[in-house]
């Protein structure tokens, strides 16, 4: 005998009406036939038998109301099988049918210790000690324009690894829609730089599909402003598929393209993206300062096996910075640097906003108040000790970032140290970001909207006042 | 609301073997597979109505002809790619029932050791790559991994299946685009089970020829009977063919019908109980390949011993998915990144 349990309809339901029993005792039923009708508030289903045999009893009367799941309902005789909805053989097996959902304790989260801290503060990420390579003492240095160190990142990269290809809008023969393709196409023809239709949706799918099958894309978005639109490959599809997959799919897949403010290109155009990606577990996300770092870094995303999100900034492609000569020029991810020492006061920033801080502390030394300079260089996994320790010995912070503040990456830096440096805070910690609108067009309001040199001096004043 | 318009059930097929042929041996495998789905899909209803089934679940139940005729063409190193109603593919492209099982039961034992769930199952060495739950992403993702075969230049295809509502986004267009400008071995195989969730076709598409969507990128259709194993396997062959030889993508529209509701909690209040009765009793794949079987003069028994052992493998399967342990709480953190040493 088996016996036939009423079934559930969604996962919320516990009880619901047994309307209509369209067999009877006696009869024979096969698997898929409908056997009876229950409802709940929300629907009507009809209960399907899911194995053949003879139905021996009704257990529970049609139009019976508030019927239980899992509660007995019909019972069936002959084969070994079970029937309709749920079954089980309740002399054997009494109460092996609820779903045996084991309650385990959630991790402790041990605070102090960010990478052992829950989700919110970062998924753990295997401690290791990361360093800049060391710059031997007659290596030349070149000055390069940031564009022209990520094309030549890009160029290395795909000289030593023919999975790694570049596809994007304007990006071969074109040469790129800010030039940072120049000469790829010349080099490794259309088969690995790739133009494509205006389709960002559909490219970035494509790259991950790509990625999925084991090659090595760079996807550019001509503005990250315009991926926006594939946003949900960007997440939905790279970040979460080796966690969903159980590790098994990858997706080592770098996605670049100019981010943030340009000039007086309006509201759509112009965004800093930062906050939006360092949000999402399963994203790399670096947003380099200088041509060394632009380089270096590009490199090691190209490299890494994970989805990394790389945000160049619109407005310093054509800046020049020196660039070391050294074979193989890799920096790593999640490692802040350092850029300038100082006592008084940490300001932190990345991207653009690491030169408006330079330029700040400079000014600032001349008033007697000693910055010091940290340039985030990655968002996730952000590197938190760097942060920390720097706050520890100054014991006042300011952040900078070119987007907006409500839940930025401001909002991150100063959470961890005021968790992880309370006691040595002497000033609530301050942060610097564009105002809480979109961007304006007008050159005087554009001004007015961004941060920049004074607004961080205003900063770093008040918290030292 | 009205009723969708009875012209949308598959069109009436006789039960005799028409142009596409099979042998004995064939028809068994392929009857198999497709009962095999089938009492898979039962039980994981059965499953989800003890609770050891949890969110959605979305049943293949009917449709089996499509994913068994689909993947008899599929070789060594193809890669299938699908959306949210994935049981069926996954054990039509080969993999072990009961890893799928223990998955829908969210167990250590689950192909992504629980963490992935009904819609999110991947299994490389059979070249199945999900399981999406994003209803179209899955077309985007399937022409790179066509863009994957042609760059690779290894011959292989992509089968890329996806729904008559997935074929409303927008992102399939912008693939068709580029699979057609690049000549890539792109299987599309839109299976037109007649209902987005709840919308009909008629209610959802200014043109109902899905076949024919690739037309203005020049991707040739063809409309084909879902409910005919053999029909579909024969289509199939010939567009992957086409895509082996570098001819470029195909679109394939499958009509075939969904028994179940969209997901478990589906009251079905679109579409008429006879609507669905009339497809089971006429139409059904199943009792289709059952024909094809008998003028095959394939036996009682020979039949009768594949039901027995596909009634095994699936309570083993049930059996499997029940025994296997939660995933540790240690695996809450693992495969968010790829660990890289620095």
């Amino acid at each position: 005998m088996t016996d036939i349990l009423m079934p559930a309809l969604s996962p919320t339901m516990e009880e619901g009406t047994l309307t209509k029993w369209h067999i009877k005792a006696g009869d024979t039923v096969k698997a898929g036939d409908v056997i009876a009708e229950i409802e709940t508030d929300k629907a009507t289903m009809e209960v399907e038998a899911v194995d053949e045999g003879e139905i021996a009893e009704i257990l529970v009367a049609e139009g019976s109301e508030n019927v239980k799941v899992n509660t007995p309902i019909a019972r069936m005789a002959g084969e070994d099988g079970a029937a309709a909805g749920g079954t089980s053989k309740p002399e054997e097996e009494a109460g092996s049918v609820a779903a045996p959902v084991a309650k385990h304790d959630a991790p402790e989260a041990k605070s102090g210790d960010p990478e052992q801290a829950p989700a919110q503060s970062g998924t753990p990420i295997p401690r290791v000690e990361l360093h800049d390579p060391e710059i031997p003492a007659d290596a030349k240095m070149v000055k390069t324009t940031i564009r022209d160190a990520l094309r030549d990142a890009m160029a290395e990269e795909m000289r030593r690894d023919d999975s790694v290809f570049l596809i994007g809008e304007e990006v071969a023969q074109y040469q790129g829609a800010y030039k940072v393709s120049r000469e790829l196409l010349q080099e490794f023809g259309a088969k690995r730089v790739v133009d494509t239709p205006i389709t960002e949706h559909g490219f970035a799918g494509l790259g991950v599909g790509a990625a999925m099958a084991g090659l090595k894309p760079i996807v550019e978005f001509m503005t990250w402003n315009f991926g926006m639109q594939a946003i949900d490959h960007v997440i939905n599809s790279a970040a979460k598929t080796l966690y969903m997959s159980g590790g098994q799919i990858r997706a080592p897949i770098v996605f670049r393209g100019p981010n943030g403010a340009a000039s007086r290109v309006g509201a759509q155009h112009s965004q800093d993206y930062s906050a939006w990606y360092a949000n999402v577990p399963g994203l790399k996300v670096v947003a380099p300062y200088d041509a060394a770092d632009a380089k270096g870094l590009l490199k090691a995303a190209i490299r890494d096996p994970n989805p990394v999100v790389f945000l160049e900034h619109e407005m310093m492609y054509g800046i020049e910075f020196d660039v070391p000569e050294v074979e193989d020029w890799l920096v790593p991810i999640g490692k802040a640097k350092v850029r300038r020492e100082g006592t008084d006061v940490t300001i932190t920033a990345h991207s653009r906003m690491v030169g408006f801080a330079l330029q700040a502390a400079e000014q600032l030394e001349a008033e007697g108040i000693s910055c010091e300079v940290v340039d985030l260089r990655t968002l996730r996994p952000l590197d938190h000790d760097t942060i920390v320790e720097s706050v520890k010995k100054t014991s006042r912070l300011v952040s900078a970032e070119e987007g907006w503040g409500p839940m930025g990456v401001g909002a991150e830096v100063v959470a961890r140290v005021i968790e992880h440096a309370f006691d040595y805070l002497d000033a609530p910690p301050l942060r610097v970001h564009q105002e809480d609108v979109p961007l304006p067009y007008a050159a005087n309001l554009e001004i007015l909207s961004l941060p920049g040199v004074d607004k961080i001096v205003a900063a770093v004043r008040k918290v030292m006042a | 609301m009205a009723r969708a318009a009875q012209k949308t059930t598959p069109s009436k097929a006789s039960a005799t073997p028409v142009t596409p042929t099979a042998s004995k041996d064939e028809l068994l495998k392929y009857y198999r597979e497709m009962v095999l789905i089938r009492r898979f899909e039962e039980r994981a209803g059965q499953l989800y109505g003890m609770g050891l089934i949890g969110g959605f679940c979305h049943l293949y139940i009917g449709q089996e002809a499509v994913a068994v005729g689909v993947q008899a063409s599929q070789r060594k190193g193809d890669r299938v790619i699908t959306g949210y109603r994935d049981h069926g593919h996954m054990l039509a492209a080969g993999m072990d029932p009961n890893e799928v099982m223990a998955e829908l039961t969210g167990r250590s034992g689950g192909s992504s050791r629980g963490k992935g769930g009904s819609m999110h199952m991947f299994d490389v060495p059979t070249g199945f790559f999900g399981g999406h739950g994003i209803v179209g992403a899955q077309v985007s993702l399937g022409t790179g991994l066509a863009f994957a075969s042609k760059y690779r230049d290894d011959q292989s295809v992509a089968f890329i299946y996806f729904g008559d509502g997935a074929a409303n986004q927008g992102q399939v267009y912008e693939s068709f685009n580029m699979a057609q400008l690049w000549k890539l071995p792109a299987i599309y195989i839109i299976e037109n089970n007649q209902y987005a969730m709840g919308t009909s076709i008629e209610r959802s598409s200014s043109t109902t020829e899905l076949s024919q969507r690739g037309a203005s990128f020049g991707i040739p259709g063809e409309k084909v009977d879902g409910m005919d194993v053999l029909a579909v396997k024969d289509a199939v062959e010939r567009a992957v063919a086409r895509a082996r030889a570098g001819e470029g993508p195909f679109i394939l529209e499958v009509k075939t019908y969904r028994y179940r509701g969209h997901s478990m909690s589906d009251p079905a209040k679109y579409r008429t109980k006879e609507e669905v009765d009339e497809v089971k009793k006429t139409r059904d794949p199943i009792d289709h390949i059952k024909a094809l079987l008998a003028e095959a003069k394939a036996t009682d028994d020979e039949i009768k011993a594949i039901d027995a052992d596909i009634k095994a493998i699936v309570a083993e399967a049930v059996q499997f998915a029940q025994e296997s342990p939660e995933p540790d709480p240690s695996e809450l953190y693992t495969d968010v990144y790829v660990e890289t040493a620095a």
